[in-house]
């Protein structure tokens, strides 16, 4: 290893620190607005000049919070696990079996990955209300599942393709059938990956906004990032900054706590999906 | 009835595009119908939700069918993108949607690279990067555009503050700056994983070897790295590219497309939603899948990006 020049560390050193600075000073002002008295607010500084707890008490009270939050956390796990569950099985035949149209899938899963989400809002608005989905937890649900699949499909397959595979051809010289050799010897070795494909694919769901506000309109299927959008203040012509700016930090917290706690798996999982080989 | 094939033929999976004829044994057909079977409740699903609704737009984009006045839906053929292609507002839209796209993927390229170089070459601190620079990709994106929104408005942001208490999203230019800005923020991290990715296959020795050989790091750069790292960086340009182009969430919440601010997503949501025309609303909607049709075959036939699927070896 080259010894380096303090030069060197300090040029690597401050390039970290403006980095750093400026991904977080977007989010501690976030914060920072949160804390503002409504006074205080049209107050420009940076910080403060009055701090005061109401914004979350407020929020946290209301309903018109707390149900899309639990709307947010509902669809968000249901959908993740549905669509890990068939991202699997269809991943596990991409990386290990053979057959026609393994190339065709990836490719079709790829662009359904890249398709301009509002194409899909016209119709699915129209077909949900014709079919009573609009606004319930499956009008969301089942878009967030097919937009979700091909993310989880093309994750899983690069992880499923590390796995060694001399051990499931030990299984089946064993006599285990190919549903056998999944789940005894390859489901173990493929956990990190699933876990890897369904935190991307939870931030996925609790991040999505267009489709969120598209097909719900109130807070039965309301996800939370939309109720954000649609709040009012406590009157009608106060800008509800405060009110926003909590609800944003408390969805937002525990997801930046959660994605500080999986980086590693995080990295790994959006590095090794771009990665042949 | 089975026949005997020597064990050559149990198959291996194949190498793409070499098709066997057809004497598969009984496992190879096994692992045929297991590998459909295993495929199909994805396919359905993702079939359902997307094929299904397209096809469903482009009927509809063929009809003139408003919400409120259902009784007058009749067809009505090309009118409706006839309409769409005649308006300054959709060519606009898409004037603007294209200047953001550009200028967003341009500089999170570059930015994106230093980024990459950064969390992969830094002396300490690695860890910490690496961390913080996926809090803006967690973030949940109309959160940080609310964040950008007080910061600009005036009276209530720091930025406003600091250009004279200025107003820049009711001017379509500068709001459109802000909104790249806001975009920028957000993405470049998620382009940054995907070109550090690249960065890894790039050998080390090779660097040394160079290094050694007098190449200084701007030559190490342009001569190594990047050649070698051609394929990750047209992969996350694609993909960086089609999602700029869908560009919704930042807009909806910094203007909600005020002062003729709206990308085409954007116009397409307000003709769907706040005038409830479906016609139209789907006519733009399928235009807008053409667009992104024709920048993945851009991508793909022009700059030679690795169409996806065509690298799946087995």
């Amino acid at each position: 290893m080259a010894t380096t020049t303090a030069r060197q560390k300090v040029g690597w050193g401050t390039a970290n620190v403006v980095a750093i600075l400026l991904a977080l000073i977007p989010v501690l002002w976030i914060v920072s607005l949160s804390f503002k008295t409504p006074t205080a607010i049209t107050d420009p500084s940076f910080f403060p000049s009055q701090w005061t707890w109401s914004n979350y008490s407020g929020i946290l009270t209301s309903s018109e919070f707390i149900r899309p939050l639990i709307n947010s956390i509902g669809i968000g796990l249901i959908s993740t696990f549905i669509a890990v569950v068939l991202a699997s099985m269809a991943a596990y035949a991409v990386a290990r079996l053979a057959f026609p149209g393994k190339g065709v899938l990836i490719g079709v899963s790829l662009l359904i990955a890249m398709f301009p989400f509002i194409a899909l809002a016209t119709p699915l608005f129209n077909i949900e209300r014709i079919l009573g989905l609009f606004d319930t937890w499956p009008g969301l649900i089942i878009p967030y599942v097919a937009t979700g699949l091909p993310l989880g499909i093309y994750t899983l397959s690069a992880f499923f393709r590390e796995i060694p595979w001399e051990l499931e051809k030990a299984a089946k010289v064993d006599g285990a059938t190919p549903a056998q050799a999944f789940l005894r010897v390859i489901a173990p070795l493929a956990a990190p990956g699933m876990v890897t494909t369904a935190i991307l694919v939870f931030l996925f769901c609790w991040n999505e906004f267009l489709l969120a506000i598209t097909l719900t309109s109130t807070t039965r299927a309301r996800t939370a990032p939309a109720a954000m959008a649609f709040f009012t203040g406590n009157s009608a012509f106060a800008v509800p900054t405060g009110t926003i700016t909590a609800a944003a930090v408390v969805i937002t917290i525990p997801i930046i706590i959660f994605v500080l706690f999986f980086q590693r798996r995080i990295v790994a999982g959006l590095t090794s999906g771009a990665v042949k080989g | 009835m089975t026949t005997t094939t020597p064990p050559a033929t149990v198959q291996e999976p194949l190498a793409r595009g070499r098709r066997r004829k057809p004497r598969l044994s009984e496992g190879a057909r096994a692992e045929r119908r297991l590998g459909w079977l295993l495929c199909a409740p994805a396919v359905i699903v993702m079939i359902a939700v997307t094929a299904y609704p397209i096809g469903y737009a482009i009927y509809l984009s063929f009809q003139r069918y408003i919400l409120s006045a259902p009784q007058l839906t009749k067809f009505v053929g090309l009118s409706n993108y006839g309409a769409v292609l005649s308006s300054p507002f959709w060519w606009h839209a898409l004037l603007v949607t294209v200047v953001i796209t550009l200028v967003s993927v341009a500089v999170e390229l570059v930015l994106g690279m230093l980024l990459a170089l950064l969390m992969f070459r830094t002396i300490f601190g690695r860890g910490t990067v690496r961390t913080t620079m996926l809090i803006p990709y967690g973030i949940v994106t109309i959160v940080a555009a609310f964040g950008w929104e007080y910061a600009w408005t005036p009276s209530t942001g720091y930025l406003s503050a600091l250009f004279n208490n200025s107003a820049p999203l009711t001017n379509t230019w500068k709001a459109i700056a802000i909104i790249i800005i806001a975009e920028i923020w957000k993405t470049t991290p998620f382009m940054a994983l995907l070109l550090m990715a690249g960065l890894s296959l790039v050998p080390e020795d090779l660097l040394k070897a160079a290094k050694v050989d007098g190449a200084t790091a701007w030559q190490r750069f342009w001569r190594i790295m990047v050649p070698l790292m051609k394929p990750a960086i047209l992969v996350a340009l694609l993909f960086r590219t089609l999602d700029a182009f869908r560009i919704f969430d930042n807009i909806f919440i910094l203007t909600s497309g005020a002062n003729n601010t709206s990308s085409v997503s954007m116009l397409n949501y307000d003709n769907l939603f706040t005038g409830f025309n479906f016609g139209i609303g789907s006519a733009m909607s399928v235009l807008i899948l053409i667009c992104v049709a024709i920048i993945a075959v851009i991508f793909i036939r022009g700059f030679g990006t690795a169409a996806p699927g065509t690298d799946i070896r087995r």
